[in-house]
């Protein structure tokens, strides 16, 4: 089937079958790689990306429901010489350490900045249950998005 | 995932006659159990039927004493309502407790309650409040809807398309999470309506139910302390690697001690 979905600001057509997932039509067939596949059954977030700028898990979408989404993936909130405040505050905080997870907790925590006051370090926290650091490098993730929250 | 032919309806009555037409059929809602569901197999419906064109089964409305949400809307927009938790807090509580914060974004409550995963939060707010599951053919009391694990009183075919909460004077939820899925081990609702009181339990049996016992004391003491005496039978109860029933049955009591103080407190 063809669905026409917006990525990224850019108007996208694709041509997949029923079952593709909407991460699949990301990487495979947009070429847009930051967006990652850990867990592939909806549990790790690494997936994490932006449905009409709510935080959604792509590996959990099939193709005809993303059939006129407005999507946005971590390669559309900054450039690497205009990254996003989030993305500035991980780089600063040290909030990675092999970074797989990063593209989806940076995705999450962009939600959990813009739809929530009164950020302190127990809602923070409650807020990454649906993204897992591998690596267990949450205190620093923690820490980057407190940064974002507090306003700086 | 196997394939599968894909439908869109605009209306309930198209939904209904496209679920008749096919062979066998599943309606999708958020997805958020099915697609995993299918994924690994599972499930391999040969027709799904895409519950999200169809505009009225989406929205809040409260009025007339009662806090009705459409099947479509999806546990954040509870969650995050000024209406919910001005009037009903505690379902915007339950709400907020489910998953996290992506699943909430897709998830929906017709889609949770006409599961009926035995650990669900939802399904304790359906018995514990009393609410009435509007399908496009009729109105299903909350105390008949569960009937066991996966499953509840519609029909092949029906349609939730809202559930009606009657408002009670206070009420509170307090669950037992698994830490990894954030599912009910345990979860309890309890709700006081001018002195009446109703207990929902999820995550305990296959399905949600009222606790009767734990009712019929408090109906007669409204207080924690009263709880202490409570025998939570386990029989039936459910027993995997996350707890044993007899574990459950004690979280029952647990959780409704805390629910019930907050209940006072709140």
């Amino acid at each position: 089937m063809k669905i026409s979905l917006t990525v990224n600001g850019e108007a996208c057509e694709v041509d997949v079958s029923n079952n593709t997932l909407l991460v699949d039509i990301l990487r495979t067939h947009l070429g847009l790689t930051g967006t990652h596949v850990g867990c592939d059954t909806s549990q790790c977030g690494a997936c994490t990306v932006h449905v009409d700028g709510r935080a959604i898990k792509a590996c959990t979408v099939i193709a005809p429901q993303a059939d006129g989404m407005n999507v946005t993936t971590i390669e559309g909130i900054g450039t690497p010489d205009d990254l996003h405040p989030m993305q500035e505050a991980f780089r600063e905080c040290h909030a990675l350490q092999c970074g797989f997870c990063t593209p989806g907790m940076i995705m999450q925590a962009i939600d959990l900045v813009e739809n929530n006051d009164n950020l302190d370090n127990r809602s923070i926290r409650e807020g990454l249950e649906g993204n897992l650091c591998r690596c267990t490098g949450y205190h620093n993730i923690v820490r980057a998005i407190q940064s974002v929250a507090d306003g700086g | 995932m196997y394939q599968f032919n894909y439908h869109k309806p605009e209306s309930v009555g198209e939904a209904r006659s496209l679920f008749q037409d096919a062979d066998d059929p599943m309606y999708l809602s958020g997805g958020m159990t099915l697609i995993p569901t299918m994924k690994q197999r599972l499930a391999a419906p040969t027709d799904l039927i895409d519950l999200s064109g169809i505009p009225e089964m989406t929205g809040i409305d409260v009025s007339g004493g009662k806090v009705t949400i459409g099947a479509f809307t999806p546990h954040n927009l509870v969650a995050d309502s000024a209406q919910v938790r001005g009037t009903l807090p505690v379902l915007a509580e339950v709400a907020g407790l489910i998953g996290d914060n992506q699943v909430r974004n897709r998830g929906t409550i017709g889609g949770s309650v006409a599961n009926s995963d035995p650990a669900a939060d939802y399904p304790a707010a359906v018995v514990g409040l009393g609410a009435d599951v509007v399908t496009e053919s009729r109105t299903i009391s909350g105390d008949d809807f569960f009937k066991d694990l996966f499953e509840t009183e519609l029909k092949p075919g029906e349609i939730i398309t809202k559930i009606e909460f009657p408002v009670p004077t206070r009420a509170a939820y307090r669950k037992f999470p698994n830490p990894a899925s954030r599912y009910a081990v345990v979860g309890v609702l309890i709700a006081d309506f001018d002195g009446t009181i109703r207990v929902g339990v999820t995550g305990a049996g296959p399905c949600a139910f009222r606790a009767s016992g734990i009712e019929e004391v408090l109906n007669d003491n409204l207080d924690p302390a009263a709880l202490d005496g409570v025998e939570v039978p386990d029989a039936g109860f459910n027993s995997d690697l996350h707890a044993s029933a007899e574990y459950r049955a004690h979280l029952v009591k647990v959780m409704a001690k805390r629910a019930l103080e907050d209940l006072l407190n709140g």
